[in-house]
């Protein structure tokens, strides 16, 4: 099978790529509203249920003119009666031009782009990869801060079981970031990611206070929710849960620059309090979202930022 | 070893595999399809080795392996010695060599892997001989070579 563009994880992308998927966003967001695609069908294929993502995705083909297919609710599918993922996947080759797809395991996505030739876009496989989401959090950062180099980003909550936070810390190896990692004993970050910084000259420090003073240094708070889903042991989630919860009273030092970032959906970790703070940046964040995604698809399919740039068929 | 009674006997022509750990002998046995073959497979378990205590021989009549198939050994005996024989004589002796990549030797240890829930190959990229560690193709977890089970 050769090689097709499928986005299954952005941890091998070069800093090339990734500023030109941001410039391409940018583009979108400037002109969301197209008729390029025009003709193609994009395949939603969503084996774990997700609306947020999923929704996103749809709403992204939709504004490029591109008609959707797909299921967003695994029981409905051949997959119940026994059908293997090949069998779905080549059955849906045959319809769509992009196929889009939420799976449970670890490694679908992969298998999958090895099995068709049309473009898979992964949307998230178990607690492996969520390119989309590391696209968008990279496209709010470069956005709020102008820049994606040379940044303070503090990651707070489940650094243990949050592929974001992961994606996010691969994916800005390019950059010359600084991490420093607040996360309770049980939830620290795993061991291998350390070791991953150390290969990649990635700075970081870590701790487990999330204060005013800690805050203060930062240009991104990237907030996580400690997931229920994924403990084993729930007294071990009770003792955790409430670890971290911001205040608006927490902000006061911060840097003008700083935004405050949450992949979503949020419990407590967050206080409303802080919605309508300058550094409250999540629900944009989530809007990022339909852009990167928007250039995940197109790029995909082939298209270029030329392409994009001049396309004729934008709706005013 | 002329003054030595031997205690499996002599091939004349084939391969001998010698010094496999005596809980990996039928690992040997299902990596190379030993129980498949026509040809005389001769298995010694728990002789006395000066080097290792104890060992298992396997000698198989008539049969060459290539480098890629004994390679695959080195996951479940890296310190397996095999000689190769013509006439009686050994003509060569081998190592094995842990290969860059790990085609459908071994299982995922991650139950959420898509290896294990789908008839596929596993494919695990070895990313540290030294230390012996290997990450899936697929799901990306790292995992010690020697944990793991043949598939």
């Amino acid at each position: 099978m050769s090689e097709n563009r499928s986005v299954i994880t952005l941890a091998n992308l070069t800093r090339e790529k990734i500023e030109y998927l941001l410039q391409m966003a940018t583009e979108f967001e400037r002109h969301p509203n197209r008729r390029m695609l025009e003709g193609k069908v994009v395949a939603t294929l969503f084996f774990e249920p997700s609306t947020r993502t999923r929704l996103s995705f749809e709403t992204a083909a939709n504004r490029l003119g591109a008609r959707v297919i797909g299921f967003a609710d695994p029981k409905i599918t051949s997959g119940t009666k026994g059908e293997s993922l090949k069998d779905t996947i080549k059955m849906v080759s045959n319809y769509a031009d992009v196929i889009i797809m939420r799976h449970y395991l670890e490694g679908a996505a992969r298998y999958a782009s090895e099995v068709t030739d049309v473009p898979i876009i992964n949307a998230g496989d178990g607690s492996n990869q969520h390119p989309s989401q590391t696209m968008l959090d990279m496209y709010s950062i470069f956005k709020t801060q102008g820049t994606l180099d040379n940044l303070h980003i503090h990651l707070v909550g489940d650094l243990k079981y949050g592929r974001t936070v992961h994606s996010l810390l691969m994916a800005m190896r390019h950059f010359n970031p600084t991490f420093h990692f607040i996360a309770p004993k049980e939830l620290e970050m795993p061991e291998e990611y350390k070791i991953y910084c150390h290969q990649q000259n990635i700075r970081f420090t870590e701790g487990t206070d999330l204060n005013e003073d800690v805050i203060s240094t930062a240009d991104i708070l990237y907030m996580t929710r400690v997931q229920k889903e994924r403990f084993t042991d729930l007294m071990e989630y009770e003792r955790v849960k409430d670890a971290y919860i911001l205040s608006a009273d927490m902000l006061t030092k911060a840097k003008d620059n700083m935004k405050i970032l949450h992949p979503l959906p949020r419990i407590n970790e967050i206080k409303a309090d802080v919605d309508d703070n300058p550094h409250a940046y999540y629900f944009q964040q989530a809007q990022n979202g339909l852009y990167a995604r928007e250039a995940l698809i197109s790029d995909v399919l082939n298209y270029t930022l030329d392409d994009i740039t001049n396309d004729q068929t934008i709706i005013s | 070893m002329n003054n030595r009674k031997l205690l499996v006997s002599a091939i004349e022509n084939g391969t001998v595999i010698d010094h496999i750990p005596c809980d990996r002998t039928n690992d040997v046995v299902t990596l190379l399809k030993l129980h498949l073959l026509t040809s005389t497979v001769m298995i010694g378990i728990n002789l006395n080795s000066e080097k290792v205590g104890k060992k298992s021989i396997i000698k198989v009549a008539d049969r060459y392996f290539t480098d890629e198939e004994l390679n695959q050994l080195s996951v479940i005996a890296p310190d397996v010695t095999l000689c190769i024989i013509r006439n009686y004589e050994v003509v060569e002796k081998k190592r094995v060599e842990m290969p860059e990549e790990l085609c459908n030797i071994v299982k995922c240890a991650n139950p959420k892997c898509i290896t294990n829930n789908e008839p596929m190959r596993t494919i695990f990229h070895v990313i540290d001989k030294h230390q012996g560690i290997m990450k899936c193709h697929y799901c990306e977890k790292e995992q010690r070579i020697k944990d793991a089970k043949l598939k």
